[in-house]
């Protein structure tokens, strides 16, 4: 897990994110850095500590199953690159 | 009149002294005096601002709405809360030309309460930053030196206040981006507890971790703001089914017998001599209006960053992979959707953005998930619990907002580990999901010119009361918040 081993191209892939190589490798130094700082938490004791996901969490958060006004479907699509038809248009997904 | 509060503001649009038109113009005025030394806006609607204006004019002459808390009050808005009919750029390209369909929860709030909503305010990039130089529209400029940052994320929301732009402001804060910009302008900026604020129409950070919150030019506006912005929301299911307190009528003036603890974690090294002296100083007022100043510790404070930028990164990572050119925003053609999501993304965002997304993707991958996000879950239950414990003798936590006063543009543009712990006293208080403030507590005096130092206190969960009263003794008492910055006019 040392700083060095993070594959950036990899990880972009992952997050869909297109990088030219200069950024790659400027991303590399950036985060090997933050990374070697982040490792201390490594000596932190977190034997027996649950971990928080939410600092107040509230749970079964409902409400009654009732039909309510929404968006319009024009609305919805006003900030859309592509659409047709009252749908969202993408590239091809299957032949 | 650009420079009144809020409470002077309405009490003279009641007694029709002024109008809500005058009010807004004022505004509108100065914004087109000063705001292109410190670009603290992004866009105005001037026309839409002057008609809710009018509206409010018309209601007061039929004799409506007299009693309304905001009455005619100008408030701007930051770039990452939707208002209907207006753009939202988040500070990025990737948005494109979004127009919100439908208003903030806050923002309908601002509006019931007889509010002029107005203006874009520029802010980092979705919110990633401490310096508003990630913004990609340009950067803001401090308003007391314009060589300077006005600090992040909320940079145009501070810096508007304190330029006289508009008498309050919303910001949000996921580290400290509304206390630490606030700190570096010289005004008082109020990141309330978890939940104590709906995050509907809010662009998600770290949804953990993002609270709306008003910038004020006294801590009373701050109290009034949150009164309205503050309750329960059916639309975000995390905000807590808790009254909203009067918080305005608890500032009294008198803190005698409060406790207010000193964490020694918060004064190392690092802390800039001119700012631990002020603070210095600050803590001694405090004992002098009566508080009892007691040593608390918050023994993991030193894990809190590296807490932060894994647990922040990793939501992050995840909130933002809704913008893939497919239903909003900017999109880059591909031969198929990967690709395409890919170019999108990759042409849309700025590089910090890029950063925290590739921190956060890894720190969340297969294989490095347990080493690193969930010991961040645990690392963060330590210090949210330092916290409370703290709070079992305490009322309040004093510390400074930030290390330093406001730095130069570009000074850490290009470390963006230094960047990150320029937010070391503000991030803890939302791991720990507790409430915090940023008051001006005194000026540099070796820089000319002079800049602001915030004094931050921090709260129990929902403990706003406290953290308001104690501001609002200390501000009356040494008037810090009355200075403004030699803004050319």
């Amino acid at each position: 897990m040392a700083a060095a081993e993070i594959d950036v191209k990899y990880v972009a892939h992952l997050a869909r994110l297109t990088l030219s190589a200069e950024e790659e490798q400027k991303l590399s130094s950036q985060l090997g850095n933050i990374l070697d700082y982040i490792e201390k938490l490594k000596e932190a004791d977190v034997a027996g500590v649950e971990p928080t996901a939410h600092a107040f969490p509230l749970v079964n958060v409902t409400r009654p199953d009732e039909t309510r006004p929404s968006m319009a479907g024009e609305e919805a699509l006003r900030n859309a690159p592509a659409t047709a038809g009252g749908l969202f248009i993408v590239p091809k997904i299957v032949e | 009149m650009h420079q009144l509060t809020i409470s002077e503001l309405t009490s003279r649009i009641v007694r029709r002294d002024v109008s809500a038109r005058e009010a807004i113009q004022a505004c509108l005025d100065r914004i087109q005096r000063v705001d292109g030394q410190i670009h603290a806006f992004l866009s105005c609607d001037p026309a839409d601002a002057l008609a809710q204006a009018d509206a409010v004019d018309r209601a007061l002459a039929a004799g409506d709405g007299a009693a309304r808390q905001l009455l005619g009050v100008p408030v701007a808005i930051k770039d990452v809360i939707a208002v209907k009919g207006h753009r939202l750029s988040c500070g990025s390209k990737i948005l494109g030309n979004f127009i919100s369909p439908y208003n903030a929860t806050v923002i309908e709030k601002l509006k019931s309460a007889g509010a002029i909503v107005f203006g874009r305010l520029n802010m980092d990039e979705f919110a990633m930053g401490s310096s508003t130089e990630n913004s990609a529209f340009g950067a803001t400029r401090n308003p007391w030196d314009t060589t300077r940052i006005p600090g992040g994320s909320s940079g145009g929301s501070a810096a508007s206040v304190a330029a006289g732009e508009c008498i309050a402001s919303l910001g949000s804060d996921t580290g400290g981006s509304i206390r630490q910009p606030a700190a570096l302008c010289g005004v008082v900026g109020l990141k309330p507890t978890y939940g104590r604020v709906s995050r509907y129409g809010l662009v998600a950070f770290a949804s953990s971790l993002d609270q709306i919150g008003p910038f004020a030019r006294s801590v009373r506006d701050a109290a009034l703001m949150l009164e309205v912005l503050g309750g329960v929301d059916s639309r975000d299911s995390t905000s807590v089914p808790r009254p909203v307190p009067h918080y305005s009528t608890g500032l009294t003036g008198d803190i005698k017998g409060l406790k207010i603890g000193l964490a020694k974690e918060y004064m190392i090294g690092g802390l800039d001599p001119e700012v631990k002296q002020t603070v210095d100083a600050a803590v001694r007022q405090l004992e002098s209006l009566g508080a009892e100043i007691l040593d608390v510790s918050l023994p993991h404070t030193d894990y809190a960053v590296a807490t932060y930028y894994i647990i922040a990164t990793a939501e992050a990572s995840a909130n933002l992979a809704r913008f893939d050119g497919v239903r909003y925003g900017r999109r880059v053609d591909g031969g198929d959707p990967i690709e395409m999501y890919g170019r999108t993304r990759g042409a849309g965002f700025g590089p910090e953005v890029k950063r925290r997304i590739i921190l956060g993707t890894y720190v969340l991958s297969s294989g490095y998930h347990d080493a690193f996000y969930l010991r961040a879950q645990k690392v963060r239950t330590l210090i949210r619990n330092d916290f409370l414990k703290a709070f079992e003798t305490v009322d309040a936590i004093v510390t400074p907002t930030t290390p330093t006063a406001a730095f130069k543009i570009g000074e850490k543009s290009d470390d963006p580990l230094q960047m990150y712990l320029s937010d070391i006293f503000t991030i803890s208080c939302n791991l720990a999901g507790i409430c915090g403030i940023s008051i001006p507590c005194g000026f540099t005096g070796n820089a000319s010119p002079r800049l602001p130092i915030g004094l931050q206190l921090l709260g129990k969960p929902f403990g706003e009361e406290a953290i308001l009263k104690i501001a609002h003794a200390y501000e009356q008492s040494t008037g810090w918040h009355d200075q403004t910055p030699p803004l050319g006019n």
